[in-house]
């Protein structure tokens, strides 16, 4: 069974000039212990996925219609009272600023503190020695000292680290970790990303990893979902998306990067940029910037077609031509 | 860090020769002072030596320096009106306004923060709302307009607490308080809440707009991603906070509030320093009035100096750099 199974979503933000449409025809799964990458320009509905998700989208944003499903049980539907429970329970997250992330009045200790015993029915002494544990799974140094410090007394790695002890603190079966490495310093972002996929391994976690970083992805991910202007355009295995991509996008994608480690620039090669969510043109929204667009890209929108083990939303795989 | 302080510190005495020098200028164009305390009888010759021994024959500079010292040894001279110390006349109705004043304060604080959590906890909701609507007309209200109509619904319609005064007091040595008689702590109820409720709109507004600003952080999203509860997010991650400056708004009003004291003194009859003024003003009784302005002052200064240091001192990115 996947851990995460996410249907046609559909979000919407309904705005007094119109109903804009944040995410539409997303689908995608996650295995348990997989780790599933996530890319696109920015704009492209990543960590809109991600929230709606955790049902953390902010009003008047809501999910229109589709389907979340976390271990078998379907969560769109729950209350955010219900929510609460799985949010830190099943799901953990990460978000990008560990500089922002954590209560600048409150001691790491007390935050995980907090959060393990919210989950789980521990004693406060229990949940202290338990705390303490994390931060040294997490790679801090002296944690039992660490535990009393407050957060601007730890540097943004540390901090981070904090974090992803946080987010593992109830061993959730999900992590969405939402560009987890983008604030931090070059030279430690390797080490961040490592110690979270050796976490999800040693936990059976299953990750889903939102980054601009295809080296990260590379390195990291088992599959990857492209992600433009709100919808889900390819997804399948990492070696073979960046071997073989099957949509012009990705093609573009693939194509701007020069090396493993490399930022997803924007896109020089395609000229253009993302639609804005109230000016997605009809039929594929990609349309205006594809070199092999025909006329039945600009009438109709383009289902995700299987190729192979992959999947991509684009009529050159239907047919062969658009 | 001393540099800091020793600024403020130097600010505050540039504030307060300042506000001597006003006071000293009420003399200059108060009239002649030999003739307020001389007598009919009183023949020339007397009257000169009044003068000379008041120092009024020095030079200017001379005089004001004199003021200065003396001031600053808590003697202002003799009031006009009955001989009396003029600093021994407001000593005895200190304590009656610093009563009303530190009550007020409190009503505004118990009141104002629930309020102020309450409606910006409930944005958008009809009672939110209502309650941010009648806030407008709190702070638009004279608080003489209040005082009278609280009078005249629970004194004079439903005859529950006295209409002026303020009650059997007992001393402690210098200070007499009303709060441990009946009576006392009846008096005081009207004025207080009187006093108090433009105090409760300001306190409502800016814990509202602290709430709004600490509920969009980063922090409180990882909060709710985290899994902690709505209640728990609000009263222990956000009011935290946003508790930092409601202290120093009190703090710095409770200076405002000694002075708008005037009012509610004058409405009420109550025997504060207020209403001492108001009296030394019907009878020209400028010693006093000078002795009003320069205390009331000070203790404006004191209070913003010492909230400005200490604001340097909480704030951690201070802290840490010691
Ligand atoms: N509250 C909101 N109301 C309306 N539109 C919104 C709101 N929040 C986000 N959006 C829009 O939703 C789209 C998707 O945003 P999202 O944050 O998911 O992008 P992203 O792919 O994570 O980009 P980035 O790489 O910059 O993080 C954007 O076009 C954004 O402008
Ligand atoms: S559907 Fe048409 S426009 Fe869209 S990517 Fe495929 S070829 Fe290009
Ligand atoms: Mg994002």
């Amino acid at each position: 069974m996947n851990v995460l199974e996410v249907r046609d979503l559909r979000v919407e933000f309904p705005t007094h000039r119109g109903v804009l449409t944040a995410l539409d025809n997303v689908s995608l799964s996650i295995r348990p212990g997989e780790i599933l990458g996530v890319v696109g320009e920015s704009g492209a509905g990543k960590s809109m996925t991600g929230l709606a998700v955790q049902g953390l989208l902010e009003p008047p944003g809501r999910i229109a219609s589709g389907s979340v499903t976390l271990n078998g049980r379907r969560i769109d539907t729950l209350s955010d009272r219900e929510m609460t429970r799985i949010r830190g329970r099943e799901i953990g997250a990460i978000f990008q600023d560990p500089l922002t992330s954590l209560n600048p009045l409150f001691t790491v200790g007390a935050q995980l503190v907090e959060t393990i015993r919210q989950h789980l029915p521990m004693s406060a002494s229990a949940a202290r020695a338990r705390a303490v544990e994390l931060l040294a799974e997490v790679g801090i140094p002296a944690p039992s000292e660490r535990v009393d410090h407050y957060p601007h007394q730890f540097s943004g790695g540390m901090r981070q680290r904090v974090v992803i002890a946080l987010a593992l603190a109830a061993r959730p079966s999900l992590i969405i970790a939402d560009e987890p490495t983008t604030a931090l310093d070059v030279s430690i972002q390797a080490q961040i990303t490592a110690l979270l996929r050796r976490l999800c391994a040693e936990h059976g976690s299953a990750v889903m990893l939102v980054t601009h970083d295809m080296g990260v992805i590379a390195e990291t991910a088992d599959r990857v979902a492209v992600m433009y202007a709100g919808r889900l355009i390819e997804i399948g295995e990492v070696a073979q998306v960046t071997r073989d991509p099957q949509h012009p996008y990705t093609q573009g994608l693939m194509g701007s990067i020069p090396a493993l480690g490399a930022r997803v620039p924007r896109l020089e090669q395609i000229d253009g940029s993302m639609p804005r969510l109230n000016a997605i043109p009809p039929g594929c929204a990609f349309n205006p910037r594809c070199p092999q667009a025909g006329p039945r890209c600009r009438r109709e929108r383009p289902e995700l077609f299987t190729a192979g083990a992959e999947k991509a939303a684009c009529w050159l795989l239907e047919g062969g031509t658009a | 860090m001393l540099v800091f302080i020793l600024k403020r510190l130097v600010n505050a005495v540039f504030v307060m020769m300042a506000v001597a020098f006003l006071a000293f200028a009420i003399f200059q164009v108060a009239g002649d002072p030999v003739e307020m305390l001389a007598n009919e009888q009183m023949s020339q010759v007397d009257r000169d030596a009044l003068r000379d021994r008041m120092g009024l024959n020095d030079p200017m500079p001379v005089q004001f320096m004199r003021f200065v010292g003396n001031a600053m040894q808590g003697d202002f001279g003799m009031s006009y009106r009955n001989n009396q110390d003029v600093i021994g006349l407001i000593a005895e109705r200190f304590p009656a306004t610093m009563e009303l004043v530190l009550v007020a304060t409190l009503i505004s604080l118990v009141v104002g923060i629930p309020l102020g959590i309450l409606t910006a906890i409930g944005r958008g909701r009809w009672y939110a709302e209502g309650l941010q609507f009648l806030s407008i007309i709190g702070v638009s209200l004279p608080s003489f307009v209040v005082g009278i109509m609280l009078i005249l619904v629970f004194s004079v319609i439903l005859g529950w607490s006295p209409s002026f005064g303020r009650g059997e007091v007992v001393d402690f040595g210098w200070w007499s308080t009303g709060l441990l008689t009946p009576s006392g702590r009846a008096a005081l109820v009207l004025p207080a809440i009187s006093l108090s409720l433009y105090q409760i709109t300001l306190i409502m507004r800016l814990v509202r707009a602290e709430m709004l600003e600490v509920l969009r952080t980063d922090f409180i999203k990882f909060a709710r991603a985290r899994g902690i509860p709505r209640h728990r997010i609000w009263f222990r991650h956000a009011l935290r906070n946003c508790l930092m400056p409601v202290v120093t708004m009190t703090a710095m009003n409770v200076g405002a509030l000694i002075a708008f004291a005037l009012i509610t003194e004058t409405v009420f009859q109550w025997p504060g320093m207020g209403m001492l003024f108001i009296q030394a003003v019907t009878f020209l009784d400028f010693p006093v009035m000078a002795a009003y302005l320069v205390i009331i002052s000070f203790i404006f200064v004191v209070l913003n100096t010492m909230v400005d240091i200490s604001y340097a001192i909480i704030d951690p990115r201070l802290r840490s750099a010691r």
